[in-house]
């Protein structure tokens, strides 16, 4: 019953002073919306992040040279198409296995040129990730073991090249050499921050001759399912290290990249979060402050209750509840606000948001817990009113 | 009644203002009866605010002896002493000291919430008690739409409405005219009559002269007694032992 009482006096007190109790609020609404949107970005983000990673194909088994540390200095790869055979016949099936070798060129075609990614590859590319063809056909077999001057580009360099003509049987040059368009990729966008569509995709045997090597860059493995791949990666690597006694190769899966992306993401949207966590902290020293304010304008109310038999705990927890409701309510407008502008950010943005419940209940909660906190010292304060000094106030 | 319901013996109340000790009352001993009608006069800063304080628990003396209800306040915490203010006393203050924003009958309830008592039984008995002081027509009025008068019946009201067995009045007719001072007197007389004691603590001799009997303050003692009239409680005895000191 005292609880329904000091719960409807709480109430009263904020409207009235609609607002002071507003712009008390405003400090608080900001803070959980800034949390709970921000929140909202990073798990999108990092939802769309695993669908990238997810959509370069399934079961990829990712081998370079060096060791997948931070700290690691980055190696150049002793890698050649022998050791390609050799990774083959580990894996047993040739169109398991597709091979890199990239360099940035610049590409002509007429009078127009772009800045591409080259990627000298194996046929079995398609095979391996997942790309699709808008036009044309990919690379042969003979075109790889032939070293063939063809190329398939992808969309935004087609585009960029040659606008909306039909690019098939075109001519390119890459370095100064001449190559003949045989197909385009679709349309990709970006991926992990690279853009996909600036592809080029040569013969790997072409490429090596235009850059005057026989190295490759790394190679790709489909695993026939989940469960073997970590020991195909195993075997794989020990294949490799036998062939190279001096360097260190890694065997990476999609899980190890998305297990490190999800880290790095996580601890970004903590600290996003944290520093926005900073403001509802102000927000708080808000509310502590207002109602410090409203103890003092209300000392003679005090004074009374406690003269008619109010004890120091009534008057405490009359206080503290003004404060939680201060808060509370700001938490709700707030979650409001922030799943609002994570809905416009997705919306009008290419920043993906995706709205979590634990991160609503963990707002809710910590404005709630934000004005038990914070009103704890105004709550004491009026509980320890002396009541003839407080009935002697004007 | 039985017992007397306020025993002071020998009580001082010292303060500490800015590091100085103010003696606000040095050596008070006085007896209220359960049916007494006691007029405390004084001028400002001869104690007789403090001494209501004391009496009203809502202060603690520095030394000598209260009961008040039987119960020696020295031994009670804050919340007991809030306690015994609800079941004990009741207040009336110069300045009404009423809620704003809230009805007569929510401001008459209020010593009712800190009972735990229910909403409704409540609002029926604050109600009751606004009948018996004359305003069963001004329930939901707001004290801003009520005369001074009136306000100082809900006051009243809002005093009686726990069945105390203390009336204090602090100053009850020094913010009203006098025909109106007149009526809240002649209000609190009656309740004396149905067996309420009261406490006036006033300045205004023609008002300290209705009560059974004064007692005189100056300068934190009890200067003089007197039976103004014939008093019910005359075995009930106010001294001060400190008289002459000065």
């Amino acid at each position: 019953m005292r609880l329904a009482e000091a719960w409807r006096v709480a109430v009263d007190a904020l409207r009235a002073n609609r607002l002071r109790s507003v712009l008390t609020m405003l400090g608080v609404i900001i803070g959980v919306g800034a949390v709970v949107a921000l929140v909202s970005i990073g798990t999108g983000t990092k939802h769309l992040i695993e669908q990238q990673v997810e959509g370069l194909g399934s079961n990829l088994l990712i081998v370079v040279p060096g060791r997948l540390d931070p700290g690691a200095a980055p190696t150049s790869s002793p890698l050649t198409m022998d050791d390609v055979d050799a990774v083959t016949r580990v894996v047993g099936d040739r169109s398991r296995v597709a091979v890199t070798i990239s360099s940035g060129e610049t590409i002509r075609a007429g009078s127009r040129s772009a800045f591409a990614s080259m990627q000298g590859v194996l046929e079995t590319t398609p095979s391996v990730f997942v790309r699709h063809l808008d036009r044309g056909t990919y690379l042969t077999r003979t075109d790889v073991t032939t070293g063939r001057r063809v190329a398939v580009l992808g969309a935004g360099i087609a585009r960029q090249l040659f606008g909306d003509r039909d690019p098939i049987g075109r001519q390119i040059t890459i370095g100064g050499v001449r190559f003949r368009v045989i197909g385009t990729f679709e349309q990709l966008g970006q991926s992990l921050g690279v853009d996909r569509d600036s592809e080029v995709h040569i013969p790997v045997t072409a490429a090596q001759r235009l850059l005057g090597t026989d190295r490759i860059d790394g190679l790709a493995i489909r695993a026939p399912d989940r469960d073997t791949i970590d020991q195909l990666g195993a075997s794989v690597v020990a294949t490799l290290v036998k062939r190279h006694p001096d360097t260190d190769f890694s065997a990476v899966t999609q899980e190890q990249i998305l297990g490190v992306l999800g880290d790095i993401l996580g601890v970004l949207t903590g600290v996003l979060a944290a520093i926005a966590g900073i403001s509802l902290l102000v927000g708080g020293v808000g509310v502590s402050n207002i109602m410090l304010v409203s103890v003092r304008e209300r000392t003679k109310e005090i004074g009374l209750r406690k003269a008619v038999g109010a004890r120091p705990r009534d008057i405490g927890i009359q206080f503290l509840l003004e404060a939680v409701l201060l808060t509370t309510i700001g938490g709700v407008l707030g979650m409001a606000l922030g799943i609002s502008a994570a809905v416009l950010v997705d919306r009008l943005t290419p920043v993906p948001a995706a709205i979590t419940w634990w991160s609503l209940a963990l707002a809710f909660g910590v404005s709630a817990a934000v004005g038990i906190i914070f009103g704890v010292i105004p709550a004491q304060r009026a509980g320890r009113l002396d009541p003839v000094v407080a009935l002697r106030t004007e | 009644m039985t017992g007397p319901a306020i025993v002071a013996v020998d009580v001082t109340r010292t303060y500490q203002l800015d590091g100085v000790s103010v003696e606000a009352l040095r050596g008070v001993s006085l007896t209220v009866a359960a049916d007494d009608y006691l007029a405390i006069v004084g001028t400002s800063g001869s104690g007789k605010s403090t001494l209501m304080h004391l009496l009203g628990a809502l202060d603690r003396p520095t030394s000598g002896t209260l009961l008040i209800g039987g119960r020696d306040v020295s031994t009670l915490s804050p919340a007991e002493m809030a306690r015994l203010r609800n079941e004990t006393i009741g207040f009336v203050f110069q300045s009404f000291h009423l809620l704003a924003r809230t009805t007569a009958r929510d401001n008459v309830a209020l010593p009712l919430v800190y009972r735990g008592v229910g909403r409704r039984e409540r609002r029926a008995r604050a109600a009751e008690m606004l009948t018996r002081v004359g305003l069963g027509h001004r329930l939901d009025h707001r004290p801003n739409q009520m005369s001074g008068g009136e306000q100082q019946r809900v006051a009243i009201a809002r005093a009686l409405v726990t069945g105390p067995s203390v009336l204090l009045a602090d100053e009850p007719t020094g913010n009203l005219d006098s025909a109106t001072g007149d009526s809240v007197l002649a209000l609190l007389e009656s309740l004396n009559a149905d067996g309420v004691a009261v406490v006036l603590v006033t300045h205004d001799r023609d008002v300290a002269a209705r009560a059974h009997r004064q007692i005189v303050m100056r300068d934190g003692l009890i200067v003089d007694t007197s039976a103004v009239a014939a008093t019910p409680s005359a075995e009930a005895e106010a001294t001060s032992p400190a008289e002459g000191a000065e």
